[in-house]
């Protein structure tokens, strides 16, 4: 027995140490310095007690980012989701269109998000990108694409989609060739059209996939911040600044690190809630209805 | 109805796909421009809206005035990217391994727990930790260097090598190490000559994986280097200035995502043999 632990500890020990040294410390250190007033001018762990949380409750930027974050979010994953999912169902039959669409699609999430924004920032570019001069094309005129509020948050929706559908299509399209080919002979037989057989047999066999799918998606859209800073900077204005973005100008380019670390804590706990909350009622709605 | 239902589908199929390659042909006919194709407005076709010319792509590698530095970068991304994978691999292996053939009992943590805390890393947002990374890595003296951003790198992409590799190993029968452990070998032999050898699919969608989201990340790269050290996509990015012509930067970009896309290419043949049963839960 005193051998086996030892190779239990030979395989688990180093990966766990690694990890808890390089993430949980920093963790612990930064809820410190959430109570200290770490600044520019007065660098150290002074003691300052809530002082931070406080000054973060009425900070309007703050809980603005957040609400911003929300409405970028959701409606990112929601569109990636429906378009996913369509794209997943044409070519879910035919075996040649589904490997070539595969590569393609594959190519938008395997590039760098940064350097990609790079490039939608030249194709958004007001009077020289080719996104206004397709939209004068079809007779829309000149849109202010970066320079508006509304069309900023929908620049930024639209490179979200472009990047990471394809991760909606792969599972999705992963999750319907691994349907058991039982029920759909059975609906056959009863006669059920595409739309019936859809609604009764594709759809609650792909709840548990399609739950996975949008668990992990919030959780990576909720980082979204590179992208941001790319192609907006947060602007015009604030207009769309994420909370990841409010934190790291906050910490690392005014320097107040306490302030910024009561931002983090803050964030990263309603994150948890907030994404355990959703993830739940996703399980109720989606899973336990379909049986 | 029919002919009209697949036709409908096709165009469907298509808009999207041109959706997906419209920004890397404006980038690669942008990094062909010189300012007359870019300042007028919209161009698009070569030798018929615009004059081509080389000068973008001999700036990226020539050493004259104007030019580009994109090889160091480059190199830079290369190591770090490879060196904290490679890492990743291993240590996340051992423990993909541990936790799927022992059982671990620590008070009430037992082996979903630890599973969980291996995986639930990715749930912290980046800026959270960028704070904290900074006043480590600036008290151990690692800021701007290449093995603090290694370091920092490993905490990114442990988690994505035990997620892998613990599923991959759960659907690897047990009986395989038992008999070679009934046949005299260590359990570290077990793993070492029984196990491995038959992983090789599931290693590599893990390195796959942890390649793709080290040569990816901007932020951490960004944060915790100035100049010494510069990866690729800091190096792109700052280039994002208004001085910097479209040229250069679309060909810069393309320098830096051509790798991946012959990466797609290679993901994609493991999909079809289906041995990526690691993303698909």
């Amino acid at each position: 027995m005193q051998g086996l632990t030892r190779y239990k500890l030979i395989f688990l020990l180093p990966g766990l140490l690694v990890l808890l040294a390089i993430i949980l410390f920093p963790l612990f250190f930064t809820i410190r310095v959430s109570f200290s007033g770490w600044d520019a001018i007065n660098p150290g762990l002074g003691w300052i007690g809530g002082t931070n949380y406080g000054r973060l409750l009425a900070d309007s930027r703050f809980w603005q980012s957040l609400s911003r974050l929300t409405t970028i979010v959701l409606t990112s994953v929601a569109l990636e989701y429906l378009l996913g999912f369509g794209l997943a169902l044409l070519v879910w039959h035919q075996v040649r269109l589904r490997r070539i669409t595969r590569v393609l699609f594959l190519i938008p999430m395997m590039t760098t998000p940064v350097v990609m924004a790079v490039i939608w920032r030249t194709i958004f570019h007001e009077s020289l990108g080719p996104a206004n001069d397709l939209a004068g094309l079809l007779g829309f005129g000149n849109i202010p694409w970066l320079t508006k509020p509304m069309w900023a948050t929908i620049v930024v929706i639209v490179v979200d989609v472009w990047q990471w559908t394809p991760f909606m299509f792969l599972l999705l399209l992963a999750g319907l060739l691994s349907l058991p080919k039982e029920p759909f002979l059975a609906a056959e037989i009863d006669g059920a059209g595409p739309i019936r057989t859809f609604f009764n047999v594709t759809f609650p066999a792909m709840a548990p996939i399609t739950v996975g799918a949008l668990i992990i998606r919030l959780i990576e859209a909720s980082k979204i911040m590179e992208t941001i800073y790319v192609i907006t900077s947060g602007g015009p204005g604030t207009s769309t600044e994420t909370t990841g973005y409010y934190i790291f100008i906050r910490g690392l380019r005014d320097f107040q690190i306490g302030y910024a670390a009561s931002l983090s804590v803050t964030y990263l706990v309603i994150m948890i809630v907030l994404l355990t909350i959703i993830a739940k009622s996703l399980v109720k709605v989606l899973v336990k209805s379909g049986n | 109805m029919r002919p009209f239902l697949k036709l409908l589908k096709i165009v469907a199929i298509l808009v999207w796909s041109v959706f997906v390659v419209a920004p890397f042909l404006w980038a690669l006919t942008t990094s062909f421009k010189t300012a007359n194709g870019v300042t007028n407005g919209a161009t698009y076709l070569p030798w018929i809206d615009y004059e081509p010319s080389l000068a973008a792509w001999k700036g990226l590698f020539g050493s004259d005035a104007g030019s580009i530095d994109i090889v160091g970068p480059f190199a830079n991304s290369l190591i770090v990217t490879l060196s904290a994978s490679f890492i990743s691999l291993t240590l996340g292996t051992l423990v993909a391994y541990g936790l799927s053939r022992f059982r671990y009992k620590l008070g009430p943590i037992s082996n979903a727990d630890l599973t969980f805390f291996f995986i639930s890393q990715r749930i912290m947002p980046p800026v959270v930790l960028a704070i904290p990374f900074f006043l480590m890595l600036g008290f151990l003296g690692l800021l701007d260097t290449i093995l603090g951003l290694v370091l920092v790198y490993i905490a990114l992409l442990l988690p994505i090598a035990v997620w892998v590799m613990v599923d991959f190993f759960n659907n690897i029968p047990k009986e395989l190490d038992e008999t070679a452990i009934i046949d005299g070998c260590t359990p570290f032999e077990a793993f070492w000559r029984v196990i491995l050898p038959n992983s090789l699919p599931g290693l590599v969608v893990a390195g796959i994986f942890c390649i793709v989201f080290g040569w990816n990340d901007f932020f951490f790269a960004f944060t915790l280097t100035f100049t010494q050290t510069q990866l690729l996509p800091v190096a792109i990015v700052s280039l994002n200035s208004s001085v910097t012509p479209w040229w250069s930067l679309s060909a810069s970009a393309l320098i830096s995502v051509v790798p991946l896309i012959v990466v797609a290419f290679l993901v994609e043949r493991y999909l079809e043999k289906g041995n990526i049963s690691g993303a698909k839960k």
